[in-house]
């Protein structure tokens, strides 16, 4: 009953206060709600996703990183990295820091275009901005490998995702909002009916994920999947699941969304890559 | 005489036939219910013999005890949004990923819960 209250009030006050709340004000509501529902788990434990909630599958996961399924992807990105173009640069001649150590800072936004910048996204600008083909964010491959890497060099580094002042930021920040809380597909699921209002319960055998601490792990590597799975082909997943049509891999809703639960996971440290069931 | 008999049997062997199809409901409807492409009610409620469910619905037990009236177990099953826009509970009906049928043969299914 209480649960039920609590989950009436969450809703009443995100649909009433935060036309006007600020982001900060968002912030605390969605993290109160978390405190609330897992008093026992710390807010920096969050970074480890379903694991933070449920001990069981904790030790199972725990065993699995004492061997990382990961590890040969981070190899590779790296060498991938560090690979220069035909013309010569290479991906570090377009990051600040010559990025390493740079995850946290992704997805910002871009005053210059008015959008939503991610990692992955910035990796693929790089390239074109050298002369070189896009890499696919499906399936794993190359994409997801230098993204590991770069996520590796960034671990224990807090997420630090800026709002800037901008009518135009706070918009993209309230897509990003929005669709996290629209009901979509046949099924009829946002995205906060799993991973806010039922977090923790059990669906089958499944246990959906607490919302924060969903960006500070990726690119994962599934098991189930036997590869590594960027952060929006892992939204593309959730939304076919709840047969919905799902968006192009870095299409503007999906950095939106990045955009959105990525903030609510600042101050959390990056962990990435992660490995997941 | 002879017109009385034949309209008997044919009376007879019809309810027999839907005595044989009220059965065979119930068993598709357990189908139906199980199985993950349609009903897949035990995403989320404990019943019958299902292994593996879950638990963020409430265990549907008594359901003919709590839904005396068939007509709003279908409502609930067809558009559970209508009595709750938030509901977590999927427009099963509404949104065509079960049919009207299909229902009516769960719900044959969950009385017997």
């Amino acid at each position: 009953m209480y649960n039920y209250f609590h989950n009436f009030v969450l809703i009443i006050l995100f649909i009433n206060v935060t036309a006007f709340a600020s982001p900060e004000e968002d912030q605390k509501l969605f993290r109160d709600h978390f405190e609330n529902r897992f008093p026992n788990t710390e807010f920096s434990d969050y970074k480890n996703g379903v694991y933070s909630i449920d001990a069981s599958s904790r030790e199972q996961w725990e065993s699995i990183e004492d061997f990382p399924p990961y590890e040969l992807n981070i190899d590779q990105g790296e060498e991938l990295f560090n690979q220069p173009f035909k013309n010569g640069n290479t991906y570090a001649t377009c990051f600040e820091n010559s990025g390493i150590a740079v995850r946290q800072n992704y997805p910002y936004f871009d005053e210059s275009t008015n959008q939503v910048m991610t990692l992955e996204l910035a990796i693929n600008n790089c390239r074109k901005k050298n002369g070189e083909k896009p890499l696919s964010y499906y399936k794993g491959g190359p994409m997801a490998d230098i993204s590991a890497y770069m996520a590796y060099t960034s671990r224990g580094n807090q997420f630090d995702v800026k709002i800037p002042n901008s009518q135009e930021a706070l918009d993209a920040y309230e897509a990003g909002k929005k669709l996290y809380f629209t009901k979509v597909g046949q099924l009829n699921f946002s995205c906060a009916d799993c991973h806010v209002y039922q977090t923790g319960s059990k669906l089958r055998a499944d246990i959906p994920s607490p919302g924060i601490g969903h960006s500070t792990h990726f690119p994962a590597y599934r098991s189930g999947a036997g590869r590594l799975v960027t952060l929006h082909e892992r939204f593309a997943g959730c939304l076919n699941r709840v047969r919905a049509k799902p968006f192009k891999a870095q299409n503007e809703e999906y950095r939106n969304l990045e955009y959105f639960i990525s903030y609510m996971s600042n101050g959390l440290e990056i962990n990435g890559p992660g490995s997941r069931k | 005489m002879k017109n009385l008999r034949t309209l008997i049997a044919t009376i007879v062997f019809t309810l027999s036939l839907g005595n044989i199809a009220y059965s065979g409901d119930i068993e598709e409807g357990k189908k139906l219910a199980f199985d993950r492409k349609k009903g897949n009610c035990l995403a989320c409620h404990m019943m019958d013999d299902g292994e593996l469910a879950g638990n963020n619905g409430p265990p549907l037990i008594a359901m003919k005890a709590r839904f005396p009236n068939k007509q709003d177990l279908f409502d609930q099953i067809w558009d559970p949004t209508k009595n709750d826009p938030n509901s977590f509970m999927p427009p099963f009906g509404k949104h065509g990923a079960i049919s009207k049928t299909e229902i009516n043969k769960i719900i044959e299914y969950l009385y017997t819960l």
